[in-house]
Order: C-alpha cells, then sequence, then structure tokens
C-alpha cells in the first residue's frame, strides 16, 4: 500500500517535471549556477589554502652559532626544539654546508666570489634553520631560544629581521581566511535565497492545484510528495550539468591556473576530491530542491 | 430520523477592513441521505459559503455542522483529508488539474484514495462512458469545451462513489443545451443513490427539477419547501 503510493508521487512528479518543461529548466538552471557557486567557494577556498601554505612554508628562522657545536650538542639542542609544539621541521647546516650552499647560490657572481677568497677560510656559521606550523608561531620559539639552555652557543637569531615580514603575513592569510569565511558565508546564503524563491515561484504557480488537491481529499504527503519529487530531479539534473562544467572548466584551467600558482595542480585535486566535491554539489542541488519545495508547498497547505 | 448532514444555528462573519460581513446567520437544516437539494439565492446570498463551510474549507463563527453525526469542524486537520474523501465537488471553474489530462484528473481521487491500478483502469472507464468523454481521455483541459469540462468535473466529484457531491453553480459557465446535459446527469448520480446538493441562481434548472429547495436571502435561510420552486 505504501509503496504504491510512493510509486504513484514518484511517477507524477516525474510527469510533471517533464510536463512543466519551461518551469523546470528555469529551475535547474538558477540551480546550476547556485551549486556552481558553492563548488567555486569550495574550490577557492582550497586554493587560498594552498597559496596560504605554500607562503608559510617559505618563513622560516635560523639560529646561528658561535662556533661549530659537537654532535651531541646537536643533538641536545634538536631534541629540546622538537620538544616545542610550534616547531614542525628542524635542518642543521654545518658551517661546510653553508659555504658550499653559499658558493652554489653565487656562482656566477665574481664580485662575492672575489671577496670570500680575500677573507679566506670558512667565514660562515653553522646553523638551525626552523620552521614552525603556522607564521604566528614565530615569536614563541625566538621566546624559547633567549632563555634556552644553549643560548651561549648562540651568536644571533634571524627572527628580528624577519619579524615585520612574518607578522605581515601572519595578518594577511588571517584576514584572507576571515574575509574568505565571510564572503563564503554571504554568497552562499544570496544563492540559497535565489534558488529557494524560484523553486517557490514555481510552486506558487500551482497554488490552486494545490487547493484542488486537498479539497478531492489527498493527504498533505500526497501533495507534497511530487513537489518534492520535481525538486530532487531538478536538483540531479543540476548537480550532473555543474559537474559537467567544472570537470570541463577544470580540465581545461588547470595548466593556466598552475602558471599563475606554481605548484598547484587544480585538476588532480578536483578529481581526488571527487567525492567530496560531488557530496557537496548533492547536498547543495538535492538538499535545497527538498527543503524549499517542502516549505513552499507547507505554506499552501495550512487552511 | 437519519441525517447525512446537520446544520445547527450556523453563522459566520467575515472580517473586512470596513465593517464585518455576516455570510451566514443562524443556517439550520438538514439533509437525509440520497436528497437532492438545491440551495438557490443571489449571487452574495450565501451559497458558496454554506458549501465552503460543509467542505471544512472554512471555519463557522458559531454553530456546528455534522456530517454523519461527526462535528466536522472538530477534525483536526491533518484528518481532513478522510471527510473530503466521503465527498465530491464539483466547482463552477471546474478546477481541474491542467497539467494532467481527462483520465488523469479522474483517476487522481482514486490515487489518492489507495485503489489498485487495476480498479482505477475499470472505474475511470466507466465513469468517463457515463459522463460520455471516453473519447477525450487524453485530452488535457485547455482542449476541452467549458461543458466537456465540466463533465469531467463531475466524473471526478464521483469517481470515488462520495455519499454527497456538492456542485458549486456546475451550470454557471456552460449553454442552455450543456446546463441539460449536466443537470441530467446530477439527476441520474442522485438516483443511483447518492445525494446531492447544488448550490445554484438558474432558475429554469430549479423549476425543471422538482426537488427540495432551500431559498438564502442575506445569509438567512427564508424558504425550505419539499418540492420548491425558484421564487427570489
Amino acid at each position: 500500500m505504501m509503496s504504491a503510493a510512493l510509486k504513484r508521487i514518484i511517477k507524477s512528479g516525474w510527469r510533471d517535471f517533464k510536463r512543466n518543461n519551461g518551469l523546470s529548466v528555469a529551475t535547474i538552471f538558477i540551480m546550476v549556477m547556485t551549486i556552481s557557486l558553492v563548488t567555486s567557494l569550495f574550490l577557492s577556498q582550497k586554493t587560498f589554502n594552498f597559496l596560504i601554505v605554500s607562503l608559510e612554508d617559505k618563513v622560516d628562522m635560523a639560529v646561528y652559532f658561535t662556533e661549530e657545536p659537537t654532535n651531541e650538542e646537536i643533538l641536545t639542542i634538536q631534541a629540546e626544539l622538537f620538544h616545542l609544539p610550534e616547531v614542525k621541521k628542524l635542518e642543521y647546516i654545518s658551517k661546510e654546508e653553508a659555504l658550499a650552499k653559499f658558493t652554489e647560490r653565487h656562482a656566477g657572481e665574481e664580485v662575492i666570489m672575489e671577496s670570500l677568497a680575500e677573507v679566506g677560510g670558512n667565514p660562515l656559521l653553522s646553523s638551525i634553520n626552523i620552521k614552525a606550523w603556522e607564521a604566528s608561531q614565530y615569536a614563541a620559539i625566538s621566546a624559547f631560544l633567549d632563555t634556552a639552555s644553549f643560548n651561549d652557543l648562540i651568536a644571533k637569531v634571524d627572527y628580528s629581521q624577519k619579524k615585520p615580514v612574518i607578522e605581515r603575513l601572519f595578518s594577511l592569510t588571517s584576514n584572507i581566511n576571515t574575509t574568505g569565511i565571510v564572503l563564503s558565508i554571504i554568497l552562499a546564503l544570496v544563492a540559497v535565497l535565489i534558488a529557494f524563491n524560484t523553486v517557490r515561484i514555481a510552486i506558487y504557480n500551482s497554488k490552486e492545484e494545490i487547493e484542488t488537491m486537498r479539497l478531492v481529499g489527498a493527504s498533505d504527503w500526497f501533495i507534497r510528495g511530487p513537489f518534492m519529487v520535481q525538486g530532487i530531479i531538478s536538483g540531479l539534473w543540476a548537480v550532473l550539468i555543474t559537474f559537467l562544467i567544472f570537470s570541463a572548466a577544470v580540465y581545461f584551467l588547470s595548466p593556466k591556473v598552475a602558471i599563475i600558482v606554481p605548484g598547484l595542480n587544480l585538476s588532480s585535486f578536483f578529481f581526488s576530491n571527487f567525492l567530496v566535491i560531488l557530496l557537496l554539489q548533492l547536498a547543495a542541488g538535492v538538499g535545497l530542491g527538498v527543503i524549499a519545495s517542502w516549505l513552499a508547498v507547507r505554506k499552501h497547505l495550512i487552511i | 430520523m437519519i441525517f447525512m448532514i446537520s446544520f445547527q444555528k450556523v453563522s459566520k462573519t467575515f472580517q473586512s477592513r470596513l465593517k464585518p460581513i455576516h455570510a451566514l446567520e443562524e443556517v439550520s437544516f438538514e439533509v437525509q441521505p440520497g436528497e437532492f437539494v438545491s440551495i438557490v439565492g443571489r449571487s452574495g446570498s450565501g451559497k458558496t459559503t454554506l458549501l465552503k463551510l460543509l467542505l471544512a474549507e472554512e471555519d463557522p463563527s458559531s454553530g456546528a455542522i455534522f456530517f454523519n453525526d461527526q462535528d466536522i469542524h472538530q477534525i483536526k486537520s491533518d484528518k481532513l483529508h478522510k471527510l473530503r474523501r466521503e465527498i465530491g465537488v464539483v466547482f463552477q471553474d471546474y478546477k481541474l488539474f491542467p497539467s494532467k489530462t481527462t483520465y488523469e484528473n479522474i483517476a487522481y481521487v482514486m490515487e489518492v484514495m489507495g485503489a489498485s491500478d487495476r480498479e482505477i483502469k475499470n472505474d475511470v472507464a466507466k465513469v468517463l462512458e457515463l459522463v460520455q468523454l471516453t473519447d477525450r481521455k487524453d485530452s488535457f483541459p485547455e482542449e476541452l469545451s467549458g461543458g466537456e469540462r465540466q463533465r469531467a468535473a463531475i466524473a471526478r466529484a464521483l469517481i470515488h462513489r462520495p455519499q454527497v457531491i456538492l456542485a458549486d453553480e456546475p451550470t454557471g459557465n456552460l449553454d442552455p443545451y450543456h446546463t441539460r446535459d449536466i443537470i441530467k446527469l446530477l439527476v441520474k448520480l442522485n438516483e443511483m443513490g447518492t445525494t446531492i446538493i447544488l448550490a445554484t441562481h438558474n432558475q429554469e434548472v430549479i423549476n425543471s427539477l422538482e426537488k427540495r429547495v432551500i431559498t438564502l436571502e442575506e445569509g438567512k435561510v427564508i424558504r425550505d419547501e419539499k418540492k420548491g420552486r425558484f421564487a427570489i
């Protein structure tokens, strides 16, 4: 009995969807816009995160030692630093390694190489490069180094020189995050309201039909059901269309994006997050269709 | 005496911005099973309001309406559809579903009642034959003439064999030929045992019927005659 009613509701929803094709196409079009916006916000958020992470990755602080520490001292210093929750990565660079890197970096610059030869020997200091998880954490690491047990071995910490850059980066990333979240919420809300109103107007057109259905004895669910089915069908079509548009767009735009943001493979990100994106789109499309239809019909059922 | 429908001192007042409108005032009458009752009166006399109250589309301001001993305005809104399944309605403006064919419009009422596909197929075919619309079963309402639409609306009202059919000005939009056709159909249904309540201001129809007539004037019952004639 129940399954027969459900079958009729689905059949009726599908039939009405086909017969009201003009309205259905308009609803799908608006839904495609909404889902596209939600998907774009998701992808931009991921791109911003990637940018922030790659910017933060470029920032580090170096601790230079007065003399070449012994192996034992290096291990102790590394162990103490690793105890700090802010520390993500440590890299010890000996005097020799520092010289080799310096020589390699300035290989073509005669003046610098001649100056180095004139100074004689190896004027560079051994150091430990420290990477924190976030730009905001370098201040805490610097404060620790000021009171560390191996402080007498430290010649200098380059935090004070890098501090303005790090602080600026920290403020920039935090601003991008806050603006991104606020903007996403506002845009998503606008998109949802537009889609909701489209469904509401479509159902408003059937206001008299809904009234007649009530008067001939249809239960609320029998009235509401076909509209919800139409909402689901519109949502599914919209998801399919949006997904195809985005797949093609990502495939063709990915190489261009990689030029602007080196290291970012949008295509690989999109297809490796295939399920998450599809679920997000389904939640946006089908969820919107069902909830909007349910609420819009409910208004006409209250008599 | 067994009454199917009983109006007991029913009043209905609509609040408008200027002054309250008393659509019905202390209306009382009973209808027995199998009766054919015509409700007559000028436009605005309260005929449509009376039918709307019976269908629980409006609530009375005071008084009570009983259908098979049940006070219909005490029924919870989520159970109202069960009452409405006992009543068939024919509207003046037909109120057919524009996106459904004649067949689907008629079948809809049986679908909501949970009839099987086979029952629907058999019964709709019979009713289509009764209202002479078999060859128009796949047409949409906009493709039907006024008379055909009204016959389709009557078919939809009777398909589930309701105890009573309410017909609100069913001939209001029809020419005399189609009017006679529709009234003949209603009389035939009444002879088959269905109670009919017909709201109309068509003098010719009332006088030809020679059935019970309740006359309304400014929301009050001014006459209730067994074999009444149109007299306003």
